[in-house]
């Protein structure tokens, strides 16, 4: 089966560019893990809106229905519960539809894959009972679940606020919110405060936020050090220092947030040029104002392409689909393009205040701390990997396993290549990657040997 | 920076040779492109097999397999070894009569490293192993390894020996003056007598910058890593007439692979897997063990190397260029070969000459014209 365009991903960048390409004639196939359309941002959001959720979820997300809906009427052909687990240039994308695997082929790729949160770990993060702010936010997005007490937040950045608002919402509690971040990067910030007023709305959104938190009575902690999770078999405490003085409070639950970067798996196996960011310290493809990776036909849209969030998605989904449709040989209407231009510059208009004053946070890793969960390998145990050979991520994994599990290094990748820069005194974005062995998703001995073919290849 | 020898590729054959060589008292280099075992050596599936190899190959093949039951002797580390045995079952009649007349030619020139097994033999060997079969031929010594346990101890033995490696350092240039190299790397000059050529897939590329073009083909199996099974398979399996070669690692995930072949990366410099091919080479593993169908896979990958027109490794001094020894072309078999192959090198590197018959290795076989290159 030939299709014009595949797109892996049906979030906001997707089904934006879905809705383009089908408008200009192109026959569109979206394949996405979830049920249903929406992606993190708007998971569940058509059953959500339906149920007393919605208006706890806020306004942001009860928006969403209106692009799903429309993205349900565009007549793409849309696959749920369908993982893409390899994606070969020429171009082929490898299916998994509830085990049974398939190719798709098509003229264009556009990787609509998202963000996932950055891991970092700190003493404690293997307990159970501590998880990323990101997971409980999709339990409560799709099963309502509510956390239970006493519960804490731990990190920085925009999501544990928005998490927390919403809990509160639903009449849930919240003991506590560690912020993680800085003190001093809010001066830094405020540089970039003239630029992020042009999206005033989204700082007003912000502000709000922190108010009714504060009015809430939850305990704020800030300007804090040594976060740590504490328990024998599952989490009991979390302990951090305050003014040099320990400090200590019951946990049953401690949700972690420290930012989110793209997932670059897909675009780092097809070998596309990638750029460092410094700041925030995730390499990103290298896109032209299009969306289009050093690899011609293959696209990106979405955070993927570079965080940026929701509005920045849908802008850049609009120019993936008419980057596409040049690239496929149509002529590109001029007034549409800089409507997206238009409106993804004021998507981002906040995003250098943001990343300035949630930067990727910098303190010495311990020795004795678990770094890659799957094969169970501490920091010390890398760090002594790294010393022996080349600064390369493929070395260390070699040698330790770090990064050989299930989860293809997504939760260690860029500590690992941080410890070996740090090891050879070299800056972080120098020393790499691991290189990403397929496939991008599990999938079975079985349905991969009954991989259904395209003809040609039979 | 001048040495008695330097070595051109940091993988297995590399290593082993500059080790062996430093051991003989040699003052020895090794220049590695990327980083040691970065290619074949690290991408192998480590099997220790003297079953169903060429007979040219034995010689060497079965001194080998004398040091890795003692591998500690060598470079202070087992290495990962397990004499678990190697089977090659036969699904058939017919392939179970190639076996048998494999296996009475070895015994009639006096060779008992391959026994023949029944059915049933085989089924208390390998209970898991559901698939019908009529037979095995089977090698008791031999087993399987750990590839990053080889090349750390290789590597750490290597160092203690007193060989200076260079990672991140790629061979440019050659070119030799009076009676010695001169070789131009990413990282420098370096200077010795002797040079050894073990790059792996780009040992063409190497010989044809000292001047002596050759005709080799490359090689990019694939391999397949599944999450860890609750079954047990002790022994390597392979099976006659077919692409299969299946073993449990010590971690229990199993390792699939066999010689189905990937495709170049387009850079020219790695191989990437093909997954339409390695769909359809499952079959086997299917029939024999029905009960991997559910099992996750984690990892696939493809890699590199070179082969020769009859799938015979390359040993020896150059023809046409002095000084230069090649140690290369191991077809996808050479993991077992390492340290009989490392010392052969390192005698011919100090002595100049071996007692070893390496006739079967001559280069002469592959040569090209040299202004065809
Ligand atoms: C998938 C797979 C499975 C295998 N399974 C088995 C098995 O079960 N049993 C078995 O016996 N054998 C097996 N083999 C074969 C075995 O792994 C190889 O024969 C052996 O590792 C070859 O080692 P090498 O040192 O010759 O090559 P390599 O390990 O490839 O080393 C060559 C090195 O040379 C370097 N190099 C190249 N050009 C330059 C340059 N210009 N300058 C500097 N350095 C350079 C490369 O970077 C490379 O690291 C397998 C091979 C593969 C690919």
């Amino acid at each position: 089966m030939t299709t014009d365009v595949v797109i892996v991903g049906a979030g906001p960048a997707g089904m934006a560019a879905a809705i383009e390409l089908r408008a200009l004639g192109l026959s569109v196939l979206v394949a996405d893990e979830q049920p249903a359309p929406g992606g993190q941002v708007w998971r569940g959001v058509e059953r959500n809106n339906a149920t007393r959720l919605a208006g706890a979820l806020g306004t942001d997300y009860a928006r969403g229905e209106a692009l799903v809906r429309r993205f349900r009427d565009c007549g793409a052909d849309y696959r749920p519960e369908t993982q893409v687990w390899q994606v070969e240039e020429g171009w082929k994308v490898f299916l998994n539809q509830g085990g049974k695997a398939s190719v798709a082929t098509a003229r264009a790729v556009l990787l609509a894959t998202g963000a996932q949160e950055r891991p970092v770990p700190f003493e404690g993060w293997t307990l159970p009972g501590v998880m990323t702010v990101g997971a409980a936010q999709i339990m409560l997005k799709s099963g309502g679940f509510m956390p239970q007490g006493p519960v804490w937040l731990r990190g920085a950045g925009p999501l544990p606020l928005l998490y927390a608002q919403q809990i509160l919402a639903l009449g849930g509690r919240i003991d506590g919110i560690i912020d993680t971040s800085a003190p001093a990067n809010r001066a830094q910030a405020l540089r970039h405060l003239p630029r992020a007023l042009r999206d005033w709305r989204s700082l007003a959104k912000g502000a709000r936020w922190m108010r009714e938190l504060r009015r809430s009575g939850i305990r704020m902690v800030k300007g804090v050090s040594e976060v740590r999770a504490e328990g024998d078999e599952r989490l009991t405490h979390v302990t951090w220092v305050e003014d040099g003085q320990p400090q200590r409070a019951p946990a049953a639950l401690l949700l972690t947030h420290e930012g989110v970067i793209p997932s670059v798996h897909a675009t780092l196996s097809l070998g596309c040029a990638h750029d460092w960011n410094a700041g925030q310290r995730y390499l990103a493809p290298r896109l032209d104002t299009w969306g289009e990776t050093t690899r011609g036909g293959l696209f990106v849209a979405g955070d993927g392409a570079g965080i940026g969030g929701v509005d920045a998605a849908v802008a850049r989904g609009g120019l993936a689909a008419l980057g596409i449709a040049r690239r496929l040989g149509d002529e590109v209407d001029g007034d549409k393009r800089a409507a997206f231009e238009a409106d993804l510059s004021r998507a981002l208009a906040t995003r250098p205040f943001l990343d300035a004053l949630y930067p990727a946070p910098e303190g010495r890793i311990p020795d004795g701390l678990m770094v890659c969960r799957c094969e169970e390998v501490t920091a010390g145990r890398i760090r002594e990997a790294a010393r022996e050979g080349a600064p390369d991520p493929n070395q260390v994994k070699a040698a330790t396993r770090a990064g050989m599990g299930p989860c293809q290094g997504r939760q260690c990748g860029y500590t690992v290549s941080r410890l070996i820069a740090e090891e050879h005194g070299i800056e972080a974005g120098h020393a790499g990657f691991f290189n990403i062995r397929p496939p991008l998703k599990p999938i079975t001995l079985g349905a991969l040997a009954a991989l259904e073919l395209p003809e040609e290849a039979e | 920076m001048t040495f008695d020898a330097l070595v051109i590729g940091g993988g297995l054959h590399g290593l082993s040779a500059a080790l062996q060589a430093a051991r003989r008292g040699m003052k020895v280099a090794l220049v590695e492109r990327d980083f040691l075992g970065r290619h074949a050596s690290g991408a192998t599936a480590a099997g220790v097999r003297t079953l169903g190899r060429d007979p040219a190959e034995l010689p060497l093949s079965l001194e080998a397999a004398e040091t890795w039951h003692v591998m500690e002797e060598l470079v202070g580390d087992s290495c990962g070894f397990h004499a678990t045995g190697q089977v090659q079952v036969a699904e058939d009649e017919a392939a179970m009569e190639k076996l048998r007349a494999r296996v009475e030619g070895l015994q009639a020139r006096g060779m008992s490293h391959e026994e023949l097994i029944g059915a049933n033999e085989l089924k208390s060997l390998v209970p898991a192993m559901t698939g019908p079969c009529v037979g095995a031929a089977w090698t008791p010594r031999d087993g399987a390894a750990d590839p990053h346990v080889t090349i750390r101890a290789f590597r750490t033995a290597a160092l203690a020996a007193g060989v200076e490696m260079h990672e991140q350092c790629a061979v440019t240039g050659l070119s030799r003056r009076e009676g010695t190299w001169i070789v131009t790397t990413s990282k420098g000059a370096f200077e010795a007598p002797v040079v050894i050529n073990a790059a792996g897939a780009w040992s063409a590329e190497i010989a044809r910058l000292a001047g002596d073009p050759l005709r080799l083909g490359l090689k990019h199996s694939m391999m397949i890593v599944t999450e860890r099974a609750s079954r047990v398979v002790a022994p390597v399996i392979s099976a006659m007439g077919r692409r299969l070669s299946f073993k449990q690692t010590d971690a229990g995930t199993l390792l699939i692979g066999g010689g189905v072949q990937g495709r170049i990366h387009d850079d020219g410099q790695s191989a990437v897997v093909d997954f339409a091919a390695l769909a359809l080479a499952l079959d086997t593993t299917r029939r024999l063990f029905p009960w991997t169908e559910g099992l996750r896979i984690v990892r696939t990958w493809a890699g590199m190397e070179a082969t020769t027109d009859n799938h015979l490794p390359i040993i020896g001094f150059s023809n046409r260029a002095e000084g230069l020894i090649h140690d290369f072309g191991f077809s996808g078999h050479g993991f077992q070969l390492v340290p009989s192959v490392g010392r052969v090198v390192a005698e011919l590197a100090a002595e100049g000459h071996t007692e070893t018959d390496l006739s079967a290795f001559d280069p002469a076989r592959i040569e090209l014209e040299r202004d065809a290159a």
